[in-house]
């Protein structure tokens, strides 16, 4: 039987041949997400923001009367909504600011759910009502701190752990990839206008994992050859242990690929923009695991010996045998 | 390598097999097979976002419990001192404390010392839940912290008990009831139709009072605003019917509506309009049978959340404990307060700070839809795998199933709940099994490229993987706890799941497999693998 094979033995792909222009542009995209999140904004959900969405499946039409129920919904006098379809064209959400003064009396927000929903069944008696989400000012604003809290508190404590596992520069190192994977995550979502919510800070948390993964394999194979190699310069060192792991990272990120994809075209409509987060975060992680966290290391001045006081007697003997031979 | 003792085999099929037959249960309830209900059954609950229902975030004002309580204690001093027979001015309760006066100062160490029991709570710590100072004539009650916390955890409490009866008596299946912080208090209700209608019910106090209409007062003041003293203004409940203006009603000497034992809702047998019926309990009876024997002719306030409901005349006693209320009910909203009487008031008002309702529809939909999706996702990854590593590819695929089997057993003994972003969570450890798997067998493939034997180069494939794929569970576990103790809702949902995962993944994919592979090297004794 002969086996799939994608990656042939003994790659040696200069991959870190072109650190700096990729290091350029990397950064460029970094300052270009964070300036697209700044200018054109993140479209932040009912989570962070507070209001009321309301969710709507037209079960007899190919798709949602959008303009009609932005003006049938505006007449309502609470200002205009924010209307957008997700996942299939029939399917739209609704999204209003709470009325004034429900922060006190509560009832007002119930009753503006009820005169729209009242609005949209009217106008279409085969429109379903999937869900009302409403949350205060108040909430939204706790919901936003403690998302923003968990993502900065997980990446920290992980850059702690690699930084005492391995040495102070892995550690930036792979501060620096995940802060690259989640800004341009930030950026695709500023730039498509997806909305963003509590559901997607769990998307950047699984990237964030799955980009951690992934350089950590690196990293680890990094700190075996420096073991191995004392007096290979560090570019030379990084491209053999990239090499070394290519055949792992490419199926790896092709299974993991498969199943998002088939989340992504046959999975339920309310994850798509979660799954969508997901994929194109793998594709980020892989590549800023590469070409991010491994060339930081020559630029931080990690010296091909970092590793030695944890060899032990067994591992020396091994080494000056190889050595020698 | 090779070596694997039994007592160990033993242990690995063991835990193994208990944890894949607890998935049992909830893959039945998914593909709905009966379970058979003898039969132990932990299952897996579903979030609100897969299944369909209400969530509902409660919160009570902190400001008004501590309000409440300088009213409760105003008016324990003044009954204290009434009986002592000390004479006091008007008690204030500005500023956060009740002071006054004692109007002969020489009094002043007397009412100190009837006063003196008020001032410890029920707590067991001998804390004091207030302060209380002597400044000549003058007497200040201030609530300590401790008390305050103390009380506000009190009636938090009663109100998760209050809000729990009601949401039974209202028939809905399986609600989840949790407090939450320093004043809040979670609802989730699965399956729910008509959330407006729990809204409702949940929104009212429900604090019912029989109280004097205060006939001294004078129209032309009370149209300006200004109560007399000993009483206080309270609007209508109904202005469309009784009108905007104001009616005064006595402070003190009415009776509270909590002693009951029945409410219940009907139609009044004259009018037919919808009333409801309440029953006091002994004490209760009595009390009421008092305040209507000695105000026979006078009229009085039914008082219901602050506003006045109606203020019928009182013709006669009412000496058999029973009384009806009726204020422009619709037949709902009867019912709803009689429930409410019923489970009792709430002792602090309580308001939706968030809301999240499912349709039942959508969520139905969402489940089938996801398992779909994940079958022909992992069945492809399945193929992908066997194909790329044959033999080994097939036991990280065995292995996979039995992680996939394994989270969600674990899921259903410790009684989580799978919401969508714990999807991600399933779909993030999946992938680090399978990467665990392709770690060892690409690292075996290598040593095999370097010319060592078959068994040395298995025993390294995993020895040297088994450092790449603990540094990066380690991360992964850390993160997870992390966003378990910081996050709230979806992200504690996605780190449950991770956590579990991350234990199962390495359960499987390391020792599983080496099991496995340790005993097909073992029979098979092969001088060469495809791999």
């Amino acid at each position: 039987m002969k086996l799939l094979k994608l990656v042939p033995d003994n790659t040696n792909i200069r991959f870190l041949r072109w650190r700096l222009p990729f290091y350029i542009v990397s950064t460029l995209l970094i300052i270009a997400s964070w300036g697209l999140v700044m200018t054109k904004g993140l479209n932040l959900g009912v989570d962070f923001i507070g209001g009321q969405m309301i969710r709507v499946t037209y079960t007899q039409s190919a798709t949602a009367p959008v303009a009609e129920l932005r003006e049938s919904v505006g007449k309502l006098g609470y200002g205009e909504p924010i209307i957008q379809q997700f996942g299939k064209p029939n399917e739209v959400s609704i999204r209003m600011k709470l009325p004034e003064g429900s922060d006190e009396n509560t009832a007002l927000a119930d009753e503006m759910a009820k005169k729209i929903t009242a609005t949209i069944k009217a106008e279409h008696s085969d429109a379903r009502i999937d869900g009302v989400d409403s949350v205060s000012g108040k909430v939204s604003e706790e919901l936003g701190k403690q998302g923003g809290l968990a993502l900065l508190a997980a990446m920290i404590a992980i850059s702690i752990y690699i930084w005492v596992r391995f040495e102070w520069q892995f550690g930036v190192g792979a501060l620096y990839a995940l802060a690259h994977d989640v800004s341009l995550t930030m950026g695709m979502f500023a730039l498509t206008q997806m909305e963003f919510d509590l559901n997607i800070v769990a998307a950047l948390l699984t990237l964030i994992g799955y980009s951690l993964n992934d350089t950590i394999v690196v990293y680890d194979r990094i700190r075996e050859n420096m073991k191995k190699y004392r007096r290979m310069p560090m570019p030379e060192l990084l491209d053999l242990s990239v090499n070394e792991t290519l055949s792992r990272t490419i199926v790896t990120s092709l299974s993991v690929l498969i199943t998002l994809i088939a989340l992504l075209v046959l999975g339920p409509d309310v994850i798509f923009g979660f799954t969508a987060a997901i994929t194109l975060g793998i594709f980020v992680g892989t590549y800023s695991s590469v070409y991010m966290s491994a060339p930081i290391l020559i630029w931080l001045k990690v010296k091909p010996d970092s590793f030695v006081p944890t060899e032990t007697a067994l591992e020396r003997q091994e080494r000056l045998a190889r050595e020698g031979a | 390598m090779l070596d694997f003792p039994l007592w160990r085999r033993l242990t690995l099929w063991a835990i193994t097999i208990v944890t894949c037959l607890a998935a049992l249960p909830s893959i039945f309830a998914v593909t709905n097979t009966p379970w058979p209900s003898s039969l132990y059954a932990p299952k897996v609950n579903l979030g609100l976002d897969l299944a369909g229902g209400s969530h509902l975030l409660l919160e009570a004002s902190a400001d008004q419990i501590r309000r409440q309580r300088l009213d409760t204690m105003a008016e324990d001093v003044r009954s204290r001192l009434r009986q002592a027979k000390i004479a006091v001015g008007d008690i204030s309760t500005k500023d956060g404390t009740v002071s006054f006066m004692v109007t002969d100062p020489a009094k002043g160490d007397a009412a100190r010392e009837a006063l003196q029991t008020l001032t410890s709570g029920a707590s067991m710590s001998g804390q004091r839940d207030w302060d209380l100072k002597v400044d000549g004539g003058k007497i200040v009650l201030a609530p300590t912290e401790a008390g305050i916390k103390q009380a506000q955890s009190m009636a938090m409490d009663s109100a998760t008990d209050v809000v729990r009866k009601r949401i039974d008596k209202m028939g809905t299946r399986e609600p989840t009831i949790i407090r939450q912080g320093a004043n809040r208090i979670v609802v989730q209700v699965p399956g729910l139709k008509d959330p407006a209608a729990l809204k409702a019910l949940l929104g009212q106090t429900a604090k019912l009072e029989f109280r004097m209409v205060d006939l001294t007062a004078d129209p032309t003041l009370v149209a300006q605003g200004i109560a007399p003293a000993g009483s206080e203004l309270l609007p209508y409940a109904n202005p469309e019917k009784d009108g905007t203006g104001r009616l005064a009603v006595r402070r003190f000497g009415g009776i509270k509506g909590d002693q009951l034992t029945n409410a219940v809702a009907g139609n009044d047998d004259r009018t037919n309009e919808p009333i409801v019926s309440i029953t006091f309990d002994q004490a209760g009876g009595a009390k009421f049978a008092r305040l209507t024997t000695e105000n026979v002719g006078k009229p009085f306030a039914i008082v219901l959340d602050g506003k006045v409901l109606s203020a019928p005349n009182i013709q006669e006693p009412i000496l058999g404990g029973q009384a009806r209320i009726s204020g422009s009910f619709t037949s709902e909203s009867a019912n709803q307060l009689a429930i409410a009487l019923v489970s009792g008031a709430l002792p602090v008002d309580l308001k939706v700070v968030e809301e999240r309702s499912v349709g039942p529809d959508l969520g139905a939909d969402s489940i089938t839809k996801g398992v779909y999706a994940m079958a022909i996702g992992t069945l492809a990854l399945m193929i992908f795998i066997a194909v790329t590593y044959g033999r080994f590819g097939l036991y990280a695929n065995a292995a996979l199933a039995i992680n996939g089997l394994m989270i969600l057993g674990i899921m259903s003994l410790l009684d989580t709940t799978l919401t969508l972003p714990g999807i991600a969570g399933f779909v993030l450890t999946i992938g680090a099994a399978v990467d665990a798997n392709v770690l060892i067998n690409e690292r075996i493939r290598e040593e095999r490229a370097r010319g060592r034997k078959v068994v040395q180069a298995v025993d390294l494939g995993y020895k040297e993987a088994s450092r790449a794929i603990f540094d990066a569970n380690i991360t992964n576990v850390i993160a997870a706890v992390l966003m378990f103790v910081v996050g709230s809702g979806p992200v504690r949902g996605f780190a449950i799941v991770l956590m579990i995962g991350i234990v199962t993944s390495v359960f499987t994919a390391v020792w599983l497999t080496r099991m496995w592979v340790a005993g097909y090297l073992r029979r098979n004794r092969p001088s060469d693998i495809v791999l």
